[in-house]
């Protein structure tokens, strides 16, 4: 559990830093939308660009987010960077991630080292022998407890996903936390958090139903520390790892 | 699994909102679980009429604001909160403009999820980066968005199941309004009724969303009703027949009915000569083919802007004697209309506020038309944004009454000016003048004007003599939808940034409060634990209340 501790005070190191904190749901839409609409010219690794280098944290022409934020709406004129549509709080959400992406290394390009396999193999096992499928969700099919992988090629990173495989519990995002609460009755309840706040809880229970608690009425609440997702370190080979990783990749929602 | 049972009664029984599956049957048959709202007017029949009780004339008074859920970041003055939410077994499931889906705690407001699908930058839209809400069926909700996708969207955990281009944004072709599910398709039809667009209403697969049938608002060569467009000409190709506003049902008829938008160019006719069909109508269809069973022009050759996009209101009431299945339409061109919906034959036609570009209405059902656009500016009652428009009215078949929201005595100078299509652009003639503003207040002064220049109203019809029972007035117009209920009460809203409750029988206010900013959507009713809410987005924000407990 050191890591996940580690990233939070990384995270709030980050959040410091800039004029804004940023929170883990801003860096993935930002990762979203920048692999959506900017990675086509800048790249997956925001390097593609000659001269331009996104994911460095330094900007030629802006140095505060809110700089950053004014050129991906209006654009640079004079050249190929057009202006857009985004909301300042879309545009913000792709500072975050490139900030993220700069501090930590992350992001599309971060897993540049790692050998990618076969995707075509990768999605019979995700199927098959991984039995991936029995928990996660792609395309809409399959259960909703485990974090739906529809659009995860757009939003992880080789590398990340590679660990994850390997170490499960080491890396278990805000949105993919799981607890338990025992009411007061002693009717236990338990699923994926979905939001709380002081007075009440909300989560995706195991039936896969909407619950909203009231503290009030809740005995116990705890955190489920270990990740339900077994460690594959000795269920696949390397090559079969690498193999899964690359449909993963693959995997960019309906809206690439 | 035994005990997962156990838990899920403890769960029903305490504080806790479970999401069950929606069946095309309980859409059909919503007056047996009036304690959801799981179509955009609460029924198929478009009635927006709830069987909730608990809140009373008498009790009204007690009602008190429960919670309110914020839109994030501030709202533009386009971007109108104008959905009316779904209720499914205490999950509440609405559209925050304009295209972002929550997943709230029916009872206390508490976010489940958020869905924002990536909009594309090429959507434009006349008025307003809006939306009027989802459809449900399943667990799958669906969602038109501004850059014209259709998109269904798992109700469990947010995520979107498929996601179809229904038509092109960059030529001005939107989906705002709230889809409707006849039985495993989903029916939706863009926007767009000022950039040129040829309207149509599609079905789409519930399950796949591939595109079943669709039927041409402005008809094309070889099909019906292309004669009322001019020969040798594209005019038809850039004819409008827009549709916004969610259509209704009959399940004994089997017929599904829409009314459409305004012809193109809106404020110059002259490349349009002819009556320019199914433009301002109500098309009555198969909702498994698309096939035209009749339709209903309320507007031939419109120069006003006069759409038919209203909600059909289904009633069936007593008519010379006999029991009658007839449409109630209380439409933008200041008249309201009773129509056979069986046939289509036109039955009645009155004005419900003060009419001049027209004397009436003859048997045939068309109207004495007498006035029209001109170079030189041509005064006409009422304006531009109509004597109602897409705010939901609402049918009490307990009072036999029909309630319009109303803009009483304004008008428009239309001047007629150049139109030339150029994709993309608007395609309009020239905007008449309104002493009203069509969007909500900018900066400024709010409301400073006389009654000459018009004002606001609930209205009350009795549906079978076309009496008015009575007139609640406001000093300003209203874009707010009314939602009547079996005890006889009225809830609407208007530009003032109030919500009320009005006395069914007799229009007298019974109780309000301030929602500090204008209403743009409708009211609507549910119930969780045995306890009944009225909800209403007003501003950016939504506020639901119940009786103090």
């Amino acid at each position: 559990m050191a890591k996940p501790i580690a990233l939070i005070v990384l995270a709030a190191a980050i959040a410091a830093a800039q004029e804004h904190g940023y929170t883990p749901a801003d860096i993935e839409n930002g990762a979203r939308l920048y692999q959506s609409s900017c990675a086509g010219c800048h790249g997956p690794g925001g390097d593609m660009v000659p001269g331009t280098d996104l994911q460095t944290g330094q900007f030629r022409r802006a140095t505060t987010d809110a700089e950053v934020i004014r050129i991906i709406q209006s654009g640079i004129p004079g050249t190929t960077m057009p202006p857009s549509s985004f909301t300042e709080t879309q545009a913000g959400s792709i500072v975050a991630f490139l900030r993220n992406a700069a501090t930590a290394g992350r992001g599309g390009r971060g897993g540049a080292a790692v050998k990618t396999g076969n995707a075509a193999t990768g999605k019979t096992l995700f199927e098959g022998k991984g039995a991936c499928a029995t928990c996660h969700r792609v395309g809409g099919t399959g259960p909703r407890l485990a974090p739906d992988l529809t659009d995860v090629g757009l939003v992880r990173g080789p590398d990340e996903l590679h660990r994850k495989m390997i170490d499960p519990s080491a890396l278990v995002r805000p949105g993919n936390r799981y607890v338990e609460a025992t009411t007061r009755r002693g009717a236990k309840v338990s699923g994926r958090l979905l939001n709380q706040d002081t007075f009440t809880i909300q989560l995706l229970d195991s039936n896969e139903r909407l619950v909203s608690l009231s503290r009030s009425d809740v005995q116990t609440f705890t955190f489920v520390k270990e990740s339900p997702m077994p460690s594959y370190r000795d269920k696949l080979t390397s090559g079969e790892l690498d193999d899964l990783v690359a449909y993963l990749l693959t995997l960019k929602g309906l809206r690439p | 699994m035994r005990i997962r049972a156990a838990v899920s009664i403890a769960l029903v029984a305490g504080t806790v909102a479970t999401a069950q599956e929606v069946t095309f049957d309980r859409l059909l048959h919503a007056d047996r679980e009036p304690h959801n709202w799981l179509t955009y007017s609460g029924d198929l029949a478009g009635r927006r009429y709830s069987l909730l009780t608990q809140i009373t004339p008498a009790n009204v008074r007690n009602l008190e604001l429960q919670w309110v859920f914020q839109t994030r970041g501030p709202a533009e003055p386009t971007e109108k909160f104008e959905a009316t939410p779904l209720v499914v077994d205490g999950v509440m499931y609405t559209v925050l403009a304009p295209n972002h889906v929550v997943a709230l705690d029916a009872t206390t407001g508490r976010l489940f999820w958020m869905y924002s699908p990536r909009l594309s930058p090429l959507a434009r839209v006349c008025c307003g980066r809006v939306n009027r809400g989802l459809a449900v069926l399943g667990d799958t909700l669906f969602m038109g968005t501004i850059d014209g996708h259709l998109i269904a969207i798992d109700a469990r955990i947010g995520k979107p199941i498929w996601d179809v281009a229904v038509s092109r944004p960059e030529l001005g072709y939107s989906i705002t309004v709230a889809p409707l599910v006849i039985r495993d398709k989903v029916i939706v039809g863009p926007a767009g009724g000022e950039y040129g667009i040829r309207g149509f209403i599609a079905a789409f697969d519930a399950k796949s969303g591939k595109e079943v049938w669709r039927f041409n608002t402005v008809p094309g060569p070889g099909e019906l009703g292309h004669d009322t467009w001019p020969a040798n000409s594209d005019a038809w190709r850039h004819g409008g027949g827009s549709i916004w506003v969610t259509g209704s049902y009959d399940a004994e008829l089997n017929l599904l009915y829409f009314g459409t938008g305004n012809p193109g160019p809106d404020w110059n006719a002259d490349p349009r000569p002819g009556a320019n069909l199914y433009t301002d109508s109500v098309v009555a269809l198969n909702p498994d083919t698309g096939a035209l069973k009749w339709h209903y022009q309320f507007t031939p050759h419109d120069e006003f802007d006069y759409d038919a996009t209203q909600v059909p209101v289904l009633a069936d009431i007593e008519w010379q004697g006999r029991s009658r299945k007839v449409m109630l339409w209380a439409n933008r061109n200041g008249f309201w209309y009773v129509i056979d919906r069986a046939t289509g034959e036109f039955l009645r036609g009155k004005p419900f506020v003060r009419v001049n570009w027209a004397e009436g209405i003859d048997e045939t059902g068309v109207p004495k038309r007498v006035l029209n656009a001109t170079p030189a500016g041509t005064l006409v009652y009422p304006n531009n944004q109509g004597a109602t428009n897409w705010y939901s009215p609402s049918f009490s078949p307990r009072a036999g009454l029909f309630f319009i929201p109303t803009w009483m005595d304004t008008y428009s100078t239309y001047t007629k000016g150049p139109a030339e299509y150029k994709e993309g652009n608007q395609y309009v003639g020239r905007f008449p003048t309104m002493t009203m503003p069509a969007l909500r207040t900018g900066p400024g002064n709010v409301n400073t004007r006389t009654p000459q220049e018009g004002w606001g109203a609930i209205q009350a019809f009795d549906a079978k003599s076309g009496e008015l029972k009575w007139q609640f007035k406001m000093t300003d117009v209203t874009d707010s939808g009314i939602l009547s209920t079996a005890s006889d009460l009225v809830f609407a809203g208007g530009r003032e940034g109030y919500f009320f409750a009005l006395d069914a029988r007799t229009g007298a206010q019974l109780w309000k409060g301030s929602v500090g900013g204008q209403v743009s959507a409708g009211p609507m009713s549910y119930a969780v634990g045995g306890r009944q809410y009225v909800a209403i987005a007003a501003g950016s924000a939504l506020f639901v209340y119940a009786l103090r407990q």
